[in-house]
């Protein structure tokens, strides 16, 4: 027996017993063997229950328990680390037939995966405001900004954020319409924001380390700067300036 | 578009993000530390700039912990009696209370 097929047998309830696993009198302990095989099971869907808070609550936890055996059994951890485990959900959840008519699902999967990786994220130090009006008389559009660690953009043909509102602020019933999601952590918690209509393809461009006057360029129609670069500065999602 | 008027564009959407930020600014700021007041796992940052200690508590109410909570709730804060039906307190110093076991 091998440890990859004892790990296999584990995830696998109609493995047989790996050989090998005995009861002190040298007998085979298939007994054993299952209530190892629970708890490894049991633990894992806990870790995803407590990672994707957001499916929770829209499948009910039935469900999701359900949802949770058959994704574990596909995408065992690749990590000794469960706090980003489950990575593999948005995926997994466009080829899982039986949410196949509910669309939205992978993107809030997305959600409450990079509100978790945000939360673990890097600390980091935000610029202070005086350093933005020094940079008023600089040729600004030749400058790229260093954004901070925790700060996620998803881009979504679904009302993501508002789905997100609906289920932790009692927020008013999405309506259907295409939203783009930021996640800024000013302090220690993570916090989506909705972005402004034009604003993902321009953050898209500064999370790729391109100068503000080249994100600019890429924004598709009307764009609200003073809005988004509020919002990440009151985020204090800005943490340095350079050519 | 020119690299110069771009500039002017990026820096009027400044002046203008820069203006109402600085009217929510005063409320963010109206936060404190709380010791002893966190669920196991949900405590905020302990040591400071560049690290990642943010829930790391292994117990609830983990007296050298911290949350941050809006300033002024700290020490009004109720929280459930300890083992001994002791009432426990949020502090804005370190407690030595609800420590994990080594």
């Amino acid at each position: 027996m091998t440890q990859s097929h004892f790990a296999a047998a584990l995830l696998d309830p109609d493995a047989p017993v790996p050989v090998g696993v005995i009861d002190p009198r040298g007998h085979p302990a298939p007994k054993r063997f299952a209530v190892y095989r629970n708890n490894v099971a049991g633990s894992l869907v806990e870790a995803l229950k407590a990672a994707f808070p957001m499916l929770v609550k829209l499948l009910g936890e039935e469900f999701f328990a359900a949802m949770a055996l058959a994704f574990l059994r596909a995408h065992p951890p690749k990590s000794r680390i469960l706090m980003l485990y489950g990575d593999e959900m948005p995926g997994f959840l466009e080829q899982f037939q039986p949410v196949a008519h509910l669309g939205y699902l992978p993107d809030i999967a997305r959600v409450d995966q990079a509100l978790r990786e945000s939360y673990h994220s890097a600390d980091s130090t935000h610029l202070p405001e005086v350093e933005f009006h020094r940079l008023l008389g600089q040729d600004i559009a030749a400058l790229r900004l260093r954004l901070a660690p925790s700060l996620r953009l998803i881009r979504s043909r679904w009302p993501i954020f508002s789905i997100w509102a609906a289920n932790h602020d009692n927020g008013p019933t999405p309506k259907p319409q295409a939203e783009d999601l930021l996640i800024l952590r000013p302090e220690f918690d993570p916090r989506p924001q909705l972005l402004p209509p034009g604003g993902a393809a321009f953050l898209a461009g500064l999370m790729a380390g391109r100068t503000l006057g080249e994100s600019l360029d890429l924004a598709t129609g009307p764009i609200d700067l003073a809005a988004i670069l509020g919002l990440l500065i009151s985020g204090r999602a800005i943490v340095g300036v350079s050519k | 578009m020119a690299y110069h008027s771009k500039s002017l564009i990026i820096a009027g959407a400044l002046t203008a993000a820069l203006c109402s930020v600085a009217s929510v600014a005063s409320a963010e700021d109206a936060m404190e530390k709380c010791f002893g007041v966190a669920l196991a796992g949900q405590n905020d940052c302990k040591a400071g700039e560049g690290t990642t200690c943010a829930g790391t508590s292994k117990v609830d109410y983990q007296g050298n912990s911290f949350k941050l909570v809006p300033a002024g709730t700290c020490m009004t804060m109720e929280l459930p009696a300890d083992e001994a039906g002791m009432m426990r307190h949020g502090s804005m110093e370190e407690l030595d209370r609800d420590l994990p076991e080594a």
